[in-house]
């Protein structure tokens, strides 16, 4: 085995391994917030709490009703998105026409109300919430052992961005999204809903929070402030992968995993920053983002 | 882009209006200052809040015509918050004493406001053991524990059951660098041998990639010098990685059992521990925890907590004795001179250094056939005495310590 900077081989495939694991989670946090910004134009900061309602769903579904982590990957995306479709309706029609930072404002203040009312009735520590039984274990890959649940994560959440790619950048239903951002009132005259299709758009958006928060219960514990801690990150991903841009947000959420991870190995002190350094350097060359159209 | 929220604050009572108005601005005003929304909210929180209320009850500052009222505030375990709201305690609203300030580099800071403004600081959440070290001011009493103690009592249990070799996993600020340090020397002292250590930002959440490093290293002991959701995330994920089946274990140097609680006894069973207080220990511990519990939505108090309790216990008498909170310096010069006796912590002395001296416990988490009722976590593997639980007074650096 050869060396690289006085790291084996072994522990830097191990580590590039686990920052695709992690990418996976910025990827498809990303998604749904690409997602929502590019059809709604809505920068939906709700997205942390919406990813830990996510796992709490799925927590309830156990604790509950009995319901393990097949219903609850499921099942909680679902109840989570119906909550979002109830926030657009309520609230969030009424601010397209305004700035984005009234979206922002909003959103932030569902956060921290989602926050605080699951910190005060769960406290902060978290619950508990196990690996499902026909992922435990791990397989010795001969560099590393990985637990089978981390690579179902990254298998699953590489499928999930690429289908939501693949519906919103190839499908008709996709092209009718984008035209009715584009030109809402054009669309509308094709007979075409086009607040019914924002609306379940933004549920879509928040469904994949959920998703991705079903799939972090199991790795982290379930907490309040699991969304506030990755949140910020998410958001650096998607300004350098370029907002509202689908496959930048992919890309993006999976190479900087990637870049964490190697920083983790090199300089652990820095890895909280690494991001947003390369945030910096990426807006002051491409201001539009890596992917991103420029206005 | 947090949020600062001063919270409730919980008058006690009005005396008699007879008794001489000898405290500042006629009250005794205690503020509470912790982690309330973030990582050490459950151990500290507004547990810590209850646990001064319920001493300022049982002290019956009432009846003895002291007028208490308790402020608490979340510092967000950010230095500058913490020593914002310290200043406006202190010059706004009057506040004679802080109390509680887990994250050491918070405490660190308040540390130094205190000393200025020549009030008084009683910690019971922060562990690094330079508060009662080159940083101890005669304003100062660091009450539960420290990380000196933490090393003293796992590491050295540790290394002296074959744990000789050590990999640490440290949160990069004053209080994992202040445990690594104390553990290090504890493992370097008993024959044991440090093998290498990584520092990961704090408050992390995925720890999989430190621990690799830590399992690479082939030390036969991973010490995580971290605490709160930084600690339940790496045990957790440490089982996930097979680490420990892998032959390498884990010493969480600093856990609590709101921890132990958040992880789950599967997961959590057989780590070790050192603690100054477990509610199940005995009578007087259990009654208090009858009381508390329900008031924290049926958490039951860590050793902070307790801690909180004492130390306002002590803080009462001391100004009661005087008849005067108005001088810092000398109602913690009272505390030094006065034995400590309280139901929760028993008999005990302030020394000089400012450190509080008591037994420490040496634990060992429960097999969930083990346990009795929900948290019955803990059985008790040795007691270490108050006079070896802490750092020698001399070695500590402390300048108010004439050598």
């Amino acid at each position: 085995m050869f060396e690289l900077f006085g790291i084996s081989s072994q522990a830097l495939f191990g580590q590039l391994l686990i920052g695709l694991i992690n990418g996976s989670f910025y990827a498809l946090l990303s998604l749904g917030l690409a997602v929502i910004f590019g059809m709604l134009n809505i920068i939906n900061f709700s997205h942390g709490a919406q990813y830990m309602l996510g796992a709490f769903t799925a927590y309830f579904l156990l604790q509950y009703a009995g319901l393990g982590y097949w219903w609850a990957i499921f099942l909680a995306p679902i109840v989570v998105g119906i909550t979002g479709i109830i926030i657009e309706r309520l609230f969030l029609q009424w601010l397209y026409k305004l700035d984005h930072l009234y979206g922002l404002l909003l959103t932030f203040g569902l956060a921290l109300i989602f926050e605080g009312t699951f910190r005060n009735f769960f406290g902060s520590s978290g619950l508990p919430y196990s690996v499902p039984p026909a992922l435990q274990g791990g397989r010795n890959l001969g560099f590393m052992f990985l637990p089978n649940y981390r690579g179902w994560v990254v298998v699953f959440s590489l499928a999930v961005c690429l289908t939501t790619w693949f519906v919103i950048e190839r499908t008709k239903l996709g092209s009718y999204l984008r035209a009715a951002t584009e030109n809402p009132t054009l669309v509308r005259a094709f007979g075409i809903n086009v607040p019914r299709m924002i609306t379940l758009t933004y549920g879509f958006g928040v469904a994949l929070a959920a998703l991705a928060g079903v799939m972090a219960a199991p790795i982290y514990n379930v907490s309040p402030q699991m969304g506030a801690n990755l949140i910020i990150v998410v958001f650096a991903v998607v300004v350098i992968g370029g907002m509202g841009s689908i496959m930048g947000a992919i890309v993006t959420g999976f190479g900087l995993g990637l870049i964490e991870g190697l920083t983790k190995v090199f300089f652990p002190e820095a890895s909280n920053t690494v991001i947003f350094i390369i945030m910096a350097i990426v807006l002051l060359i491409r201001p539009a983002g890596l992917f991103g159209r420029s206005a | 882009m947090k949020r600062l929220f001063t919270l409730t604050a919980v008058a006690v009572v009005f005396g008699c209006g007879c008794a001489q108005a000898q405290y500042t601005d006629g009250t005794i005003k205690i503020g509470v200052m912790n982690d309330m929304s973030g990582t050490y909210a459950d151990l500290s929180g507004q547990g810590s809040v209850i646990a001064a209320r319920m001493a300022v009850e049982d002290f019956g500052a009432a009846a003895k015509g002291m007028k208490v009222e308790i402020v608490g505030a979340d510092h967000q375990n950010k230095p500058d918050v913490g020593s914002n709201v310290v200043r406006t305690w202190i010059d706004v609203d009057k506040v004679d004493v802080i109390v509680d300030v887990p994250t050491s580099s918070v405490a660190l800071a308040v540390n130094e406001i205190v000393r200025d403004k020549n009030k008084v600081f009683l910690v019971s959440g922060a562990a690094a053991s330079d508060l009662t070290g080159p940083k101890c001011t005669p304003n100062t009493i660091h009450w539960t524990y420290d990380t000196w103690a933490l090393a003293n009592g796992t590491g050295k249990a540790i290394v002296k059951t074959g744990g000789d070799t050590w990999f640490f996993l440290t949160a990069d600020y004053a209080f994992g660098h202040a445990l690594e340090r104390d553990t290090a020397a504890v493992v370097e002292k008993n024959g044991g041998k440090v093998l290498g250590k990584v520092r990961h930002p704090f408050p992390g959440t995925d720890f999989s990639s430190f621990l690799l490093q830590a399992q690479a290293s082939k030390a036969k002991i991973i010490g995580l010098a971290n605490a709160g959701s930084d600690t339940i995330n790496s045990i957790k994920q440490a089982s996930e990685f097979g680490i420990t089946s892998g032959g390498q274990n884990l010493a969480a140097l600093l856990a609590f059992i709101t921890d132990v609680h958040a992880l789950g006894l599967q997961t959590a069973q057989g780590l070790i521990m050192t603690e100054a207080w477990y509610w199940d220990l005995n009578d007087a511990n259990r009654e208090f925890t009858k009381k508390f519990a329900p008031q924290d939505k049926g958490v039951h108090p860590t050793m902070v907590h307790a801690g909180v309790y004492s130390a306002v216990t002590h803080y009462l008498k001391a100004v009661e004795a005087l008849k005067s909170d108005a001088d810092g310096k000398a109602v913690v010069a009272k505390m030094k001179e006065m034995p400590t006796d309280d139901k929760l912590f028993g008999k005990g002395v302030v020394r000089a250094d400012g450190r509080k001296i008591h037994p420490m416990y040496l634990f060992e988490v429960k097999k969930p056939s083990e346990s009795k009722a929900p948290w019955d976590y803990y059985k008790l593997r040795a007691t270490i005495p108050a006079d070896e639980a802490f750092r020698p007074l001399a070695e500590g650096g402390c300048p108010l310590v004439k050598s």
